[in-house]
């Protein structure tokens, strides 16, 4: 046999024997979207603190968020697990105290949560890309992905990351939902209701303020100029964000 | 070949540890059926086939993991073009409905730590 023919015969063998391989390798399953998915641009939040003093003492939108979420009630508060809660107004916004702010001010019960940072030196510092930004703006947890490390938390300036230093499940008080618990040593935070928005559900905090009349969270998208925030945005001149000198250029606006 | 002997004795001790596992198997007259696992009460088809299951479940649940967790998809279109929710506790357990004697079985039979329920749900409630 020639060399030139040995080498045809060579190729169309292994031609041949590509095709089942490639076949095995294509899949006939896929993924996709939810039908009905709420979809956005970029997502953002306005929380009214004017409208949210209205109502004494409420914590609707905690509660809500606290039960859906298996998020336990330990009692310690150096193992303490928060996504949204409500922080003295002084702690939230220092730069806004002056030595002559009244007291009933400074105390003011201010609903704060993970301000999905356009750019998030949480996601920047994480190792492993288990905290990533989504193209919609959503600052996500994979907790399947987390080490433990706590580069996060020491990256965020807001303080809206906690760490499961013990067991969880033991703190979680009543009838654990679907939504799965955390396990020792992950980091979790507030993800926007990823997991409602990607089945067309709106974020449980707005859902449950509403639910009491009060209407003091708003939630939508930006992209979109006829959404409700794209209106606050555009109509209140006093919008306020945390730290915004920092350049992280939190998503969650605040009427104070 | 001036310690034919030793060497020999060494080569059959080698041979007969590394062959202890079979032996031990073999004297404790175990004889390595595969567990019984609970049948689907439903009855119905599993999403794939049993076969891909069996051998590919763990790749499966990985894509799903990503798809829900990382790109915001939800729906799996199984090979058949059904549509499938990708949950383990909503739609694994809504036919295995106690992975004790589902996953856990098989998978202490194999020896392979399944650590997916420390945190996901065991048991479908709702809300």
């Amino acid at each position: 046999m020639r060399r030139r023919s040995f080498l045809k015969i060579a190729g169309l063998g292994v031609a041949a024997g590509a095709i089942p391989i490639a076949r095995a390798l294509g899949r006939a399953s896929s993924t996709q979207a939810a039908p009905g998915a709420a979809t956005g641009k970029r997502w953002a939040m306005v929380i009214d603190e004017q409208k949210c003093l209205t109502k004494q003492g409420c914590t609707a939108c905690v509660q809500a968020c606290n039960k859906f979420h298996n998020i336990p009630a330990i009692p310690d508060p150096r193992h303490e697990i928060k996504w949204i809660w409500k922080e003295r107004h002084e702690n939230v916004f220092k730069e806004a105290v002056t030595p002559y702010t009244p007291a009933e001010v400074k105390e003011r019960p201010t609903v704060v949560l993970c301000n999905h940072c356009d750019n998030p030196p949480c996601v920047r510092v994480c190792p492993t890309q288990a905290t990533f930004k989504r193209p919609d703006g959503i600052v996500m947890m994979d907790e399947h992905r987390c080490i433990g490390c706590r580069y996060c938390m020491t990256g965020c300036p807001y303080g809206a990351r906690s760490f499961n230093f013990v067991d969880p499940r033991p703190y979680i008080h009543g009838e654990p939902v679907d939504y799965p618990t955390r396990t020792t040593g992950v980091v979790e935070k507030c993800t926007f209701c990823a997991e409602r928005l990607g089945v067309g559900k709106r974020p449980l905090c707005v859902e449950a303020c509403e639910g009491t009349g009060c209407g003091a969270i708003v939630f939508g998208d930006l992209g979109d100029p006829n959404s409700a925030v794209s209106a606050i945005v555009r109509s209140h001149q006093e919008l306020v964000r945390r730290r915004p000198e920092i350049g992280t250029s939190p998503h969650v606006f605040y009427i104070l | 070949m001036y310690s034919l002997g030793k060497i020999l004795v060494g080569l059959g001790v080698f041979a007969g540890l590394v062959s202890a596992p079979a032996w031990y198997g073999l004297a404790s007259g175990s004889k390595g059926t595969p567990p019984e696992l609970e049948k689907s009460k439903e009855g119905k088809d599993c999403i794939e086939p049993a076969a891909y299951m069996r051998a590919k479940h763990m790749e499966l649940l990985d894509e799903w993991r990503d798809a829900v967790v990382r790109r915001a998809e939800h729906v799996y279109v199984a090979s058949d073009g059904q549509h499938h929710d990708m949950s383990l506790t909503g739609t694994c357990l809504r036919c295995h409905s106690d992975p004790a004697k589902f996953c856990n079985k098989c998978h202490e039979y194999a020896g392979v730590d399944v650590f997916c329920w420390d945190c996901h749900q065991e048991k479908k409630r709702g809300l």
